[in-house]
């Protein structure tokens, strides 16, 4: 790892093709890790009258999460957002990603993870979804890289900081403050 | 219920070895292919019958996309292989980390080369009756116009108590347990796997069927292997120990902690200070550990040390799904001990048995071996065998502070490395057939 400075903003402009110089992965092109970490914006048509039952996957992840905090541990995140939007008649799912592995490593420990928690369920609510996704790795991965729009522009306040950093410092942070009490 | 009646018995059992060959095959036309494999076919154990059998002489044969081609697989069918796999290691070197003086274009004996069609594997109770299968074997070839391309001699090397490659590290310790296939899973190694994790045809560990290739009689109860041919350089190796360790004993526990294990086999979770050759002989204790409790800050076994990365055990996600058979030997002759590096090329063939080497091989190359992330390592590489150039380094964690070795160098480069489709006996019968379905 190139030593970074987290302790100063930082921003990256990234080429078009949501890379700076071709680099194989399993799946296909590697795309950077920029000050914003690692992520992903995948955007996709829905299928005709499925908004609800997407909306209501929001309620179910968010019971999962409630029960099983470390549901998602494998994907290293830091954030996900989910989105609907129209435009003219249509509406379209936007799912935007923040994390720390580069998602081409981890790819095949994400879609059976999708698998288990039921994200793949929204997944299957979106246009071209491959119907045999759940045994075949290669084919979920194609769907989302044709989806995949890369950013232009990455930006951070506390640049190339893990989550895991930042749960240890938070640690540290409440040891530290609980030590001081004691010392009292 | 695993067809041990089809499938070769390559990734199944190992018979007893001091010695083994590998051809690198061409068939310039199919007929050549169909006529040597019509008469070979004797020669290839299913697992059934090599269980059955004492002595008989077995051999194992594994095609390339362009070898299946070769032999007159129709398109259809060819295109319904894995991409991978049609695109063959040589394709996938960058991502494998085969970069540097790794390259394909460096390899030997024609193992990047379109031409690669078939590798036909023996193992041999000793070095002559190796020579004596080679011999056999030779006319016979010619006769059927089979183009040898290469061919690796392999043996073992001294001591001969224990399998063990050159740097002197015990091999063969922690395999995984197939289910089905008559053989117990050792303590610590966990339940037996799905024969679906290994052979094409059988549900895998998320319980589902995945496609199967076409014909499916070819494909079923075959399954992949990447072969890697990895020279080992010892000088290189006892140099560096040497220059990282005051004593023979320092010396010894530096070379326990590239690994994760002493030569011997012991594990350093179970003997952290010192080792105990007799738990490294003794498969009934030799895997019985974890990390996530026995050991999560790697003061006993570092993170990155070699066996840590190459089964992280308890410390990685859907471990079940990227376990793999390792199946191989050793080349060259042994460097003796206090002799000044030789120039001459050692190191071990082998390869790795799945059912996915995307998921399975390919991933524990990529991400394993060579991402220096790995466990938020930030600049390490498996030090054994991930790509070095001299740039990363090694933490061994220690008390009260930990021990961080610069820049190692390479002790291993890839000579050379090919995908191939490892056919179950129907499928073997397919091809030498001609690629078409028996009535």
């Amino acid at each position: 790892m190139i030593a970074q400075d987290s302790s100063k903003p930082a921003a990256m402009a990234i080429p078009k093709e949501g890379y700076f110089k071709p680099e194989d992965g399993r799946y296909g092109q590697i795309y950077p890790r920029t000050p914003a970490n690692y992520g992903f914006t995948i955007i996709a048509k829905i299928k005709p009258g499925r908004e609800a039952a997407i909306r209501e996957y929001g309620t179910k992840i968010e019971k999962t999460i409630a029960g099983l905090p470390e549901a998602l541990a494998v994907l290293k995140l830091h954030y996900l957002r989910w989105v609907l939007f129209d435009i003219g008649s249509d509406t379209y799912f936007m799912y935007q990603g923040i994390f720390d592995t580069d998602f081409d490593k981890y790819t095949e420990d994400a879609v059976e993870l999708f698998a288990k928690y039921g994200i793949n369920t929204v997944f299957e609510n979106l246009d071209g979804f491959p119907e045999d996704w759940n045994t075949n790795a290669p084919a979920f991965v194609k769907f989302v890289r044709e989806h995949q729009c890369p950013s232009f522009l990455e930006y951070a306040e506390y640049p190339y900081v893990t989550a895991d950093e930042i749960k240890k410092a938070l640690t540290m942070k409440r040891k530290f403050s609980e030590m001081l009490d004691q010392m009292q | 219920m695993l067809e041990l009646d089809d499938v070769q018995h390559f990734l199944v059992s190992r018979s007893p070895a001091l010695a083994a060959r590998y051809e690198f095959l061409r068939f310039p036309n199919p007929r050549s292919g169909h006529a040597w494999l019509s008469t070979v076919m004797e020669k290839i154990g299913s697992a059934k019958a090599v269980a059955a059998s004492s002595n008989s002489r077995w051999i194992s044969v594994a095609f390339t996309w362009n070898g299946l081609r070769a032999f007159g697989v129709d398109g259809d069918a060819l295109a319904s292989f894995p991409e991978e796999f049609r695109l063959g290691m040589a394709a996938r070197a960058n991502m494998l980390g085969a970069t540097g003086k790794n390259v394909p274009e460096r390899w030997v004996g024609n193992l990047a080369s379109p031409d690669l069609h078939a590798i036909v594997i023996l193992f041999a109770r000793d070095e002559e009756e190796r020579e004596r299968c080679r011999r056999e074997h030779d006319p016979f070839r010619r006769e059927c116009g089979v183009e040898l391309l290469s061919s690796l001699d392999l043996a073992a090397i001294p001591p001969f108590t224990h399998p063990h490659e050159h740097f002197g590290y015990r091999d063969r310790l922690s395999e995984p347990t197939v289910e089905g296939s008559g053989f117990e899973a050792p303590p610590g190694a966990g339940e037996p796997l799905k024969a679906g994790e290994f052979f094409l045809g059988y549900p895998d560990e998320t319980g589902l069927h995945p496609a199967l290739p076409q014909p499916e009689v070819l494909s079923r109860n075959g399954s992949y292997i990447a072969y890697l041919q990895l020279q080992e350089h010892v000088g290189a190796f006892r140099d560096f120990l040497r220059a990282n360790g005051n004593t023979p004993e320092e010396q010894e526990l530096v070379a326990a902690k590239l690994m994760g294990r002493w030569r011997s086999g012991a594990p350093l979770v179970l003997a952290p200070e010192k080792d105990d050759p007799e738990l490294g002989g003794d498969k009934q204790r030799t895997n019985d550990f974890n990390y996530r409790t026995m050991d999560p800050y790697g003061y006993a076994c570092p993170l990155g040390a070699h066996i840590r990365r190459m089964n992280p055990r308890d410390t990685a996600h859907n471990m079940r799904r990227r376990r793999m058979i390792r199946r191989g030997g050793t080349y060259g002759p042994a460097l003796p001990e206090n002799a000044p590096e030789d120039g001459v090329e050692r190191g071990v063939a082998a390869f790795v048995g799945c059912s996915s080497l995307t998921r399975q091989f390919e991933f524990a190359m990529n991400v394993w071996v060579n991402d220096p992330e790995f466990h938020e390592l930030g600049n390490e590489r498996d030090p054994i065998f991930g790509t070095q150039d001299g740039t990363f380094d090694m933490t061994i964690p220690k008390r009260p502070i930990r021990r961080k070795i610069k820049n190692i160098p390479a002790f291993t480069t890839t000579r050379g490395g090919a995908y191939f489709f490892l056919p179950g006996m129907r499928g073997l019968r397919f091809l030498a057939a001609g690629a078409r379905e028996l009535h």
